[in-house]
């Protein structure tokens, strides 16, 4: 195995999706000669050229629905936003153009597009830069949404992102980019997937399921460390998918805990932590549940700059320790 | 005594829903053709009129040559087009037709006119007054009217309705205004990546002539030289307000600023197919993307809901109808130019009648959707 961070893994996805199928194509602000604003294409255009790895002008609208068009007519497009925050700008190609069309198709049109970049909390960028897309975009019919947090996750979802044939959001995490992960020898490998709908269990426990995804998911593993010294099994789930939900690997988890808690970077309201509640209410594993299943969210107010405010507003590894305790009753 | 020497039974060719309307057919719609075919000319010359240009040295040309078997072909497709909207208002008013329904009757000359100047192997893509579009590239007048009234055999298998109509090198069909355009030069991107010198048309309206994103999509157009024909239709009026009300410059072809653009007689079938080829062949020259506004008029409003008279006269509509309609225009330089005969026209007219009236709900009744098998798959 070997130590690669996130960018590294992002990269050798891009690169050898590019080198498999000569459809593939990246295009945003950035990513060709700058190396992408995050390095994330870095030596991309160098080795691919002006064909395949293409610098836009600040055109979200346009580039957005240049890129769709380009997959509606057989092409297979990367199109990266620098950052998920100027993707409003482009929302409505992703939705109406791309997520809906091969259903009003009646599926003789296909997009097969995948729309990434960071998405969410980063640091000290204030309102306007750091807002989670992940329930907006996983509102909507016709997209699959995913949300890596390891560089295992990150190339295994983005190699399946573009080898699908739907519209897929990619929401990487720039906190994220830098951070090192281990991968197995078989992670590395040219053929490594990630299947999309497949959530993962990062850390095995009986008395509590921890849902989570993106950077909040090494909090929950950090909360986990800690109770376990206090006696606490904490089980700690990484969606990977937004959607299609894993479910089943959350019931599962629940039957076997009786207690959930759900972490997201996001806003409290509408988010994925309530999807997550209601579904399980739905399910078989409600009956289970011996407390009140309880969300661990980022606060309810636009970003605010000055560090000690950001802190206090992203779930932070004591607020997922009192969620726990407070489910537990201890 | 001509006459009769020269009669010979002759059955105008009808199309491809000939054999499904051919059995409710009598006998007496057998013509008889007043004159032998070798009778009329092959084919005629017709002044044009001139485009004007944007920083484009020449333009079309202004004369065009019409063969009889094309002016037939034209007249029919644009006639079948024209009855196939007049029943959807039709059909509308039933409230068999429900939702958005925005129809293409005076328009006809501009779909017709770019199809025939293009290939089936290039690409076209349109916003929501498609019904007409979606005809001229291949979609049957049966799974049109199947789609419009949520029918089995409809063409978007009753997921897309008016709006959204498909078929190979046919991208819809698109509801929100402007936002096709950025996807036809993506399309338009396509063709160049994949290097087989196919084109795109991209066209929009008017009204959509001022959304911010056909600017953002015009600058990258031209940086990567995309083979992209920006086709405007200028119908005058964006729903209900006048292009004067709407854009400070209605020099639509001039918008595209460092886009070579030309102003069409969109009335005008053969107006049409010259500057297409024009254009089309300008994009395949690999010179980049070109625009054209085509000038045109919807006889209905902007859709069912709008009687369209609440912004526009009667007077204007009805001046446009008898000075400029296309299929009028087209019928007289046929008749006068000895191509065809009234007689033959009027078959045409009678048969494409025929022909759509046989595809409706009440002739041929066709089963309803069924819910569970259709809802979330496709």
């Amino acid at each position: 195995s070997a130590i690669v961070t996130v960018r590294d893994a992002l990269n050798q996805a891009l690169d050898e999706e590019l080198e498999r199928d000569e459809r593939v194509f990246l295009l945003g602000e950035e990513v060709a000669q700058y190396d992408g604003a995050y390095k994330i294409s870095r030596g991309l255009w160098k080795k691919y050229g002006d064909k395949r790895i293409i610098d836009t002008p600040i055109s979200e609208m346009g580039f957005t629905g240049i890129a769709v068009g380009a997959a509606m007519a057989g092409l297979r497009p990367v199109c990266e936003f620098m950052t998920f925050n100027f993707s409003m700008q482009a929302i409505d190609q992703v939705i109406n153009s791309a997520a809906k069309t091969c259903y009003m198709s009646a599926g003789s049109i296909s997009v097969p597009i995948v729309f990434r970049g960071p998405n969410g909390a980063s640091a000290g960028v204030a309102a306007q830069h750091s807002q989670c897309f992940a329930a907006w975009y996983a509102h909507c019919p016709g997209l699959k949404v995913v949300s890596p947090w390891s560089s295992e996750d990150a190339k295994g979802l983005l190699k399946a992102s573009i080898r699908d044939d739907n519209p897929v959001v990619m929401l990487e995490n720039e906190l994220l980019y830098g951070v090192p992960f281990e991968m197995s020898e078989e992670a590395q490998s040219k053929d490594f997937v990630v299947p999309i709908g497949k959530a993962k269990i990062e850390r095995q426990g009986t008395q509590v399921t921890l849902v989570s995804h993106s950077r909040p998911v090494g909090h929950c593993l950090e909360a986990a460390a800690v109770l376990a010294k206090e006696g606490v099994e904490c089980e700690v789930i990484n969606l990977r998918t937004i959607r299609p939900m894993d479910i089943e690997a959350i019931e599962a988890s629940v039957v076997k805990t009786n207690h959930l808690v759900t972490v997201e970077g996001g806003w409290p309201q509408f988010g994925v932590g309530a999807e997550v509640c209601a579904r399980i209410m739905e399910g078989p594993a409600f009956n289970y549940l011996d407390a009140p299943a309880v969300r661990v969210t980022g606060a309810d107010v636009p970003m605010p700059y000055a560090k000690i405010l950001e802190d206090n507003c992203i779930p932070q590894v004591k607020d997922i320790i009192f969620a726990v305790k407070k489910t537990l009753n201890i | 005594m001509r006459k009769m020497l020269l009669a010979a039974l002759s059955r105008v060719l009808q199309g491809p829903a000939a054999t499904a309307a051919a059995a409710g057919r009598t006998a007496s719609r057998v013509m008889v053709a007043s004159r032998n075919y070798t009778d009329f000319a092959n084919e005629a010359t017709f002044e044009i009129k001139k485009c004007d240009l944007h920083r484009l040295e020449e333009g079309p040309s202004t004369t065009a040559v019409l063969t009889r078997e094309e002016g037939l072909h034209y007249y029919k497709t644009m006639q079948t087009i024209r009855r196939m909207e007049l029943k959807s208002d039709q059909l509308y008013k039933q409230k068999i037709i429900r939702g958005f329904c925005h129809l293409y009757d005076g328009q006809e000359a501009c779909c017709v006119g770019l199809e025939v100047a293009i290939k089936p192997t290039d690409h076209v893509i349109t916003a929501y007054r498609v019904h007409g579009f979606a005809y001229a590239r291949g979609v049957p007048v049966r799974t049109i009217l199947a789609e419009l009234t949520g029918r089995k055999g409809g063409c978007a298998k009753g997921k897309g309705g008016s709006m959204h109509m498909y078929t190979k090198n046919f991208y819809g069909g698109n509801g929100i205004v402007g936002a096709q355009v950025p996807l036809g030069a993506g399309i338009a991107l396509a063709c160049k990546y994949f290097g087989k010198n196919e084109v795109c048309l991209t066209l929009y309206g008017d009204g959509a002539a001022n959304q911010g994103q056909i600017f953002e999509t015009y600058n990258m157009a031209a940086l990567w030289k995309l083979p992209c024909v920006f086709i405007c239709e200028n119908n005058r009026y964006g729903m209900g307000t006048s292009v004067e009300r709407a854009a400070a410059s209605t020099d639509y072809y001039k918008r595209g600023d460092f886009i070579p653009g030309l102003r069409v007689d969109g009335m005008d079938v053969l107006s049409v197919r010259e500057a297409t080829k024009f254009a089309t062949e300008y994009c395949r020259a690999g010179k980049g993307p070109i625009l054209m506004e085509l000038q045109t008029y919807r006889y209905h409003g902007h859709s069912m809901s709008d009687p369209g008279i609440s912004y526009r006269t009667r007077e204007e509509i009805q001046e446009v109808r008898s000075k400029s309609d296309p299929i009028t225009l087209l019928k007289d330089r046929m008749i006068n130019n000895n191509l065809a005969s009234i007689e033959e026209l009027k078959e045409i007219d009678v048969g494409s009648s025929t022909d759509i009236s046989a595809c409706c709900p009440q002739a041929a009744p066709q089963a309803p959707l069924g819910l569970v098998a259709h809802l979330g798959a496709l």
